[in-house]
């Protein structure tokens, strides 16, 4: 649906379920208004995305328009066990493809 | 229960560290969801305040039945107007720490959204100290 590849995590999937979406490129948002056991949408590669999705407890991340995240931080991801995903879709299309297929923000 | 955590300025490698590990203590003690959710949300933008403006600091949280206290405080510039940092989108972050998706000017609004007393301190060219207790609702 997103034309993703999976950067890490892949064996972990199937067992996941997320029960909502968020998209953002800002810390404080995703931090204040992303929902427990989303899938977080983002075009932020650094680190701290990754700390973000710890703390708010994000199942996994997309990372958009292709902005491929640096090593270290695919290994914090691993370490953490986030999966990671990658497509070349903007923030918008990739939202609203989610939307369309019954995903919600809440 | 007193947990305290050195914050350095600029090390974005280690930021969020405290905060984490903040999380982690209030999981154990069985603290309910919403209030863990809530002192994430200050412990983290009051840490990433020391990390982005300030040149070292610490981050307490006093953990106690009924409310948690995060205690920050560090030294560095301080804040000029207080009033007008606690505006949403008022942000004096440069182009850099913006680009990584911080600076938004959300910070200090989040922490007064997300804490039920709030008391900050600064003085220019010193530092700030800010105090935020969380009610355990």
């Amino acid at each position: 649906m997103l034309d993703a590849e999976v950067l890490v995590g892949g064996e972990m999937l199937e067992e996941i379920e997320v029960s909502s979406g968020f998209g953002c490129d800002l810390i404080s948002d995703s931090l204040c208004f992303a929902r427990p056991g989303c899938l977080l949408l983002t075009g932020l590669t650094n680190s701290q995305i990754i700390r973000i999705c710890e703390m708010i407890e994000a199942r996994a991340i997309v990372f958009m328009r292709g902005k491929m995240p640096l090593p270290d931080v695919v290994e914090l991801a691993r370490e953490k066990g986030i999966p990671l995903l990658l497509t070349r879709m903007f923030l918008f299309e990739g939202c609203g493809r989610l939307y369309q297929a019954g995903l919600r923000s809440y | 229960m007193q947990l305290k955590f050195e914050v350095t300025g600029m090390d974005f490698s280690r930021a969020g560290d405290a905060t984490a590990r903040i999380k982690k203590v209030l999981q154990l003690a069985g603290m309910g969801a919403a209030t863990i959710r809530r002192v994430v949300i200050v412990a983290y933008e009051a840490e990433l305040n020391i990390v982005i403006h300030a040149y070292r600091g610490t981050l307490c949280a006093a953990v106690g039945p009924d409310q948690v206290r995060i205690e920050a405080v560090d030294e560095g510039p301080g804040i000029k107007d207080i009033a007008l940092a606690m505006q949403e989108g008022y942000s004096t972050a440069p182009p850099h720490i913006r680009e990584m998706g911080f600076g938004a000017g959300m910070g200090l609004p989040n922490i007064r959204k997300n804490s039920d007393e709030l008391d900050i301190q600064s003085e220019i060219n010193c530092g700030t100290r800010l105090t935020a207790v969380i009610y355990n609702r």
